[in-house]
């Protein structure tokens, strides 16, 4: 590629945001960082680049990772990219008061260590302006009991890669409802062996088969909620 | 065929191809047959359930029995459901660890160590292709503690006594930066159950 080396400062804004799409999509965490960068010097707030570049560009990837163009190596490189980018935005997110979404814990649940999916969610709440408290692996219920008693979240997020520990997920939401806290948070899960005919039957409000539509569903449900 | 064995097939991943075959052979079993679906399924466990359907379907007029040698492997019983279907029994267990290990041992070694990546003879085999190279792992080491970074351990469970796999596995072990054990599960539980099957 290098005889077709772009000078991203040569490109408008329109052209230099597709272009992002594009560098995101391909793992070019260098690029992004220049595109970023550049963005915020043409007077570009922060939470616009976040949004228009970096997230619509991880939108985009999750589109063809769900459809099986793209697989779990080239998402991770787009999601590097993506943080590369938002590494210089967060401290300036913070200074210019950009919107906060929300509040969510989010942990793989016991016995499991597996924690891919649960990261890039993390990544894709935090840019849609959520604040997300990282629980880690292997918690068991104490640990997401305490979490909810600290942080007073709006969502609880599990995760589960593998078949033998989804089951816990009923365990967790089931001491919530024995402990009467069930309906004080959003219960969203997720993870790849995982659907909505098992979210349903655990309880759970909603299940996030990718990074995109956990962000889009938590926004919907916390609207409602708030509508409530 | 012996009219007293029922003509089989046995429906397998592609990794327990070899292990299988060894299993047939070193019993005499010739009224076995074996196909197999793709080991590369396992990157998009749901297409499994729907392939073995048409494995079992396009093979069921010429056996007496099916049989399936898989875990559910990330199906979330979809697999299973599918074979309740069409009628066909499989090898207990999540995945081919328990059934090489067997459940108390698995569960056992999962709980000395939770962060524990396992291999199998294929596994170890083609270690380098699937792992380093087919997890972008090669071309981009930054990867590596983005999968791995939560494990501790590399249990290397073989199936058939093999000591080019072992450094194999061991070698494996140490690009990967985790503590390297071995433990020779022999063949045992695949035979287990197909003797209570095809016999």
């Amino acid at each position: 590629m290098e005889e077709d080396d772009i000078d991203l400062a040569s490109l408008d804004d329109a052209e230099l945001t597709e272009q992002m799409h594009d560098d995101l999509y391909d793992g070019l965490a260098d690029e992004i960082t220049e595109g970023v960068n550049i963005l915020l010097g043409r007077g570009w707030a922060p939470y616009k680049v976040l949004t228009e570049a970096l997230v619509e560009g991880m939108r985009i990837v999750g589109i063809d990772f769900r459809d099986g163009i793209l697989f779990v190596p080239e998402v991770l490189l787009s999601a590097n990219s993506m943080k590369a980018g938002m590494a210089i935005l967060k401290p300036l997110l913070a200074e210019t008061g950009a919107p906060k979404a929300g509040k969510m814990v989010i942990g793989t649940v016991k016995g499991d260590i597996h924690d891919i999916g649960k990261n890039l969610v993390i990544m894709m709440m935090e840019g849609a302006g959520f604040e997300v408290i990282d629980l880690g692996i292997n918690n068991p219920v104490e640990k997401y009991l305490e979490a909810l008693e600290e942080h007073k979240p709006d969502i609880i997020g599990m995760s589960a890669l593998l078949t033998t520990t989804m089951p816990y997920m009923k365990v967790v939401i089931d001491t919530m409802k024995e402990k009467g806290i069930r309906d004080d948070y959003i219960v969203m899960v997720g993870g790849a062996p995982l659907n909505e005919e098992f979210a349903d039957s655990v309880g759970a409000d909603a299940y996030g088969r990718d990074a995109a539509m956990t962000v889009e569903l938590a926004k919907e449900m916390l609207a409602a909620r708030q509508a409530a | 065929m012996s009219e007293q064995h029922p003509k089989t097939l046995l429906i397998a991943c592609g990794a327990l191809a070899e292990e299988t075959l060894a299993v047939i052979e070193a019993n005499g079993w010739d009224h076995l047959s074996v196909t197999c679906l793709p080991a590369k399924l396992h990157n998009r466990p749901v297409l499994i359930p729907e392939a073995m359907r048409q494995k079992i379907q396009d093979n069921r007029d010429q056996f007496d029995q099916i049989l399936a040698l898989y875990g559910d492997c990330g199906t979330a019983g979809k697999l299973d459901a599918v074979l309740d279907e069409e009628g066909v029994e499989r090898i207990a267990g999540a995945h081919c660890y328990e059934f090489f290990m067997g459940a108390q041992q698995f569960q056992a070694a999962a709980d000395e160590e939770l962060g524990t990546l396992y291999l199998t003879d294929f596994l170890a085999r083609h270690f380098d292709k699937l792992i380093m190279e087919g997890m972008g792992i090669e071309k981009h080491p930054e990867l590596l503690p983005l999968y791995f970074g939560n494990y501790k351990r590399l249990l290397y469970i073989s199936q058939i006594e093999n000591a080019e796999l072992q450094e194999k596995a061991k070698a494996a072990a140490s690009k990967l930066s985790l503590n390297y054990e071995y433990r020779l599960t022999g063949l045992f539980g695949l035979e287990q159950f197909l003797a209570a099957k095809v016999v």
